[in-house]
């Protein structure tokens, strides 16, 4: 009975929505356009408000002259041929190579067992565990900048890059965690049970078996932490000696005012970053296609 | 029994190195920043004590109150904007884009940006907005100003817009995540019984997408609200931000009980609205899924 009703409440629904598609072909038509106008501008907008800055942060960093206005006065190479002649440039670049390669280590050597722990284990204050390592992503970088640099000190710790190498672990360690968790929840715990039946130790079976299934979220991971790493500056900003890094660096050049030649050093980041998302999407992709 | 000890070894083993490294670098220093947030200021030095006074300060100088409050604003409006530019994005890109390659390719256009120098982004602004910058120029050629105008730059509006460019990334992708999880029958369904775009939309869609806006405003709002670079960059003498008052207490004013304390409260406001932000969602994900 009462399907019956649902059902013809539901028939003269249709059939009203028939009538009113029938009646509303014009106003509908009329509906479309409206909304693909509005999509098409709202799409248009938001890549030329992504996009129009990058444009113009590369365009000036071939002008020939000093000042940032617009048009450019003319073409020139100027601001790179300075860039290279630029000792304390260099060596920030170095040092955030440095910085950069080691935290990424760290953070792989402690970010691929916690993600295994997360996932596979269950011990006591499990938790707490998961929410401590995770906090630094939406905990602001300054938080962690300056609770170890308080920590440092009272252990009578001289800031050096290497504080600021822990400092980028501690605060990167989270997107290793998040990237290679996520991609060990999908994969089937069968092939380890396999594999352990079959004999395999512990050690033979995640280095057998875990590992290469989980190599490419390793890897992507492993780029993103280098370049978060590389472009960091509220830890390094309270965990840094005498020595800048690369972004250190451009902010105390930028303290004293604007140059173009930070602009060139912008056009080359932007094409190193291009480089790293390349290697990020080729290398990530998965392409044993067998597994499913 | 021997499984049981060497699974419990290897687990040990496994955790080990992460239990440590959690509890040195963010256990212990956490506690410590707690601990020193009642510290008093001697000069020249700190000296261990439990009192209230760095917190009291907080409350009683109305600066303090005032930045706060502000760093909240600029927050909430940081996320709001990058809302209503990502929703229709993200909804452009989910329901409108056929191709799934021009679909990767316009999402990976928002993500894209975010490899690229944080601080190089926020400083391009300062060149587009200031006095000499294109925006000016553009403007005076164009016949729309006679002169170039210096209200672009060094104030809040500044900022918000520094911020959004900064911080849309992570408002795209969780709507986008959202969307991309409603199952399409549901939209046809609400279509096939006569409901129009707009209504199934607000009826339909937008509701199944709620659990992405509300991560996609907390990742924009915790990250715009420590943030303390682009306020130094592009805001103005009333563009002072939380983190910026931190960031001083550690440097030239010296105090660092009293920028433990900020940073102790700056922590348990993003802590509350983490936890918040995780109950809407589970909220959100028990009532329509």
């Amino acid at each position: 009975m009462t399907m019956r009703v649902a059902t013809d409440a539901m028939e003269s629904r249709i059939g009203r929505a028939a009538a009113h598609r029938r009646r509303g072909a014009a106003a509908r038509r009329a509906e479309t356009w409206a909304s693909n106008a509005f999509f098409y501008g709202m799409v248009g907008l938001v890549l030329a408000f992504l996009y129009i800055p990058i444009a113009v942060l590369i365009a000036f960093s071939f002008n020939s002259s000093r000042s940032l206005s617009w048009p450019m006065t003319g073409v020139s190479l100027e601001w790179y041929e300075r860039l290279i002649a630029n000792e304390d440039l260099l060596e920030a670049l170095w040092n955030s190579l440095y910085v950069a390669a080691f935290a990424t280590a760290l953070t792989l050597v402690i970010g691929i067992p916690a993600a295994l722990a997360l996932d596979r284990f269950e011990f006591p204050g499990k938790s707490l565990f998961r929410k401590l390592v995770l906090l630094p992503i939406a905990l602001p970088g300054i938080i962690t900048g300056i609770s170890m640099l308080i920590m440092f000190r009272m252990i009578g710790f001289n800031l050096s890059l290497e504080t600021v190498i822990l400092g980028h672990a501690t605060a990167l360690v989270s997107v290793v965690v998040t990237q290679v968790f996520a991609r060990l929840q999908r994969l089937p715990r069968s092939y380890e049970e396999a594999s352990a039946d079959l004999g395999a130790s512990g050690l033979q079976t995640f280095f057998l078996v875990t590992l290469p299934n989980i190599r490419t979220a390793i890897i992507g991971a492993a780029l993103l932490s280098f370049t978060l790493s590389f472009d960091e500056i509220p830890v390094t900003f309270f965990l840094t000696g005498r020595d800048n890094t690369l972004p250190m660096y451009i902010w105390s050049t930028l303290r004293r005012g604007l140059t173009p030649e930070i602009n060139a050093v912008g056009a080359l980041i932007v094409v190193f970053s291009i480089v790293m998302i390349t290697l990020a999407v080729v290398l990530t992709r998965d392409k044993s296609g067998r597994r499913g | 029994m021997r499984l049981a000890t060497r699974s419990r070894l290897s687990s040990g083993g496994v955790l080990s190195l992460p239990l440590v490294w959690t509890f040195l670098f963010l256990f212990v220093p956490y506690g410590i920043l707690f601990i020193y947030s009642f510290w008093e200021k001697k000069f020249p030095t700190f000296v261990p004590a439990f009192q209230f006074g760095n917190y009291l300060e907080l409350i009683v100088d109305p600066q303090y109150v005032r930045v706060l409050l502000r760093t909240i604003k600029i927050a909430g409006l940081v996320s709001l904007l990058s809302l209503l530019l990502a929703y229709p994005y993200a909804y452009f890109l989910v329901h409108k884009v056929t191709r799934p390659g021009v679909r990767l390719v316009l999402y990976m256009a928002v993500v894209l940006p975010l490899w690229v120098s944080y601080l190089l982004r926020a400083y391009t602004w300062k060149t587009i907005l200031g006095t000499q910058g294109v925006l000016n120029s553009f403007l005076v050629s164009t016949g729309i100003l006679s002169e170039p105008s210096s209200v672009f730059l060094y104030n809040q509006t500044a900022m918000v817009v520094t911020l959004t460019y900064v911080f849309i990334p992570f408002m795209v992708m969780p709507i986008y995540a959202a969307l991309e999880k409603i199952p399409r029958n549901l939209t046809e369904a609400s279509r096939d019984l006569g409901m129009s775009a707009l209504q199934t939309f607000v009826r339909v869609t937008l509701p199944l997408s709620m659990p992405g806006v509300i991560a996609g405003f907390t990742m924009t709002f915790c990250l715009s609200f420590g943030d303390f670079i682009a306020p130094f960059l592009v805001g103005g003498p009333d563009g002072m931000m939380i983190a910026n008052v931190i960031a001083t207490q550690f440097g030239a004013a010296l105090n660092w009980p009293l920028g433990s304390a900020l940073a102790l409260v700056m922590l348990v406001i993003v802590l509350t609205i983490i936890t918040l932000s995780d109950r809407l969602q589970g909220v959100g994900k028990g009532k329509y899924a």
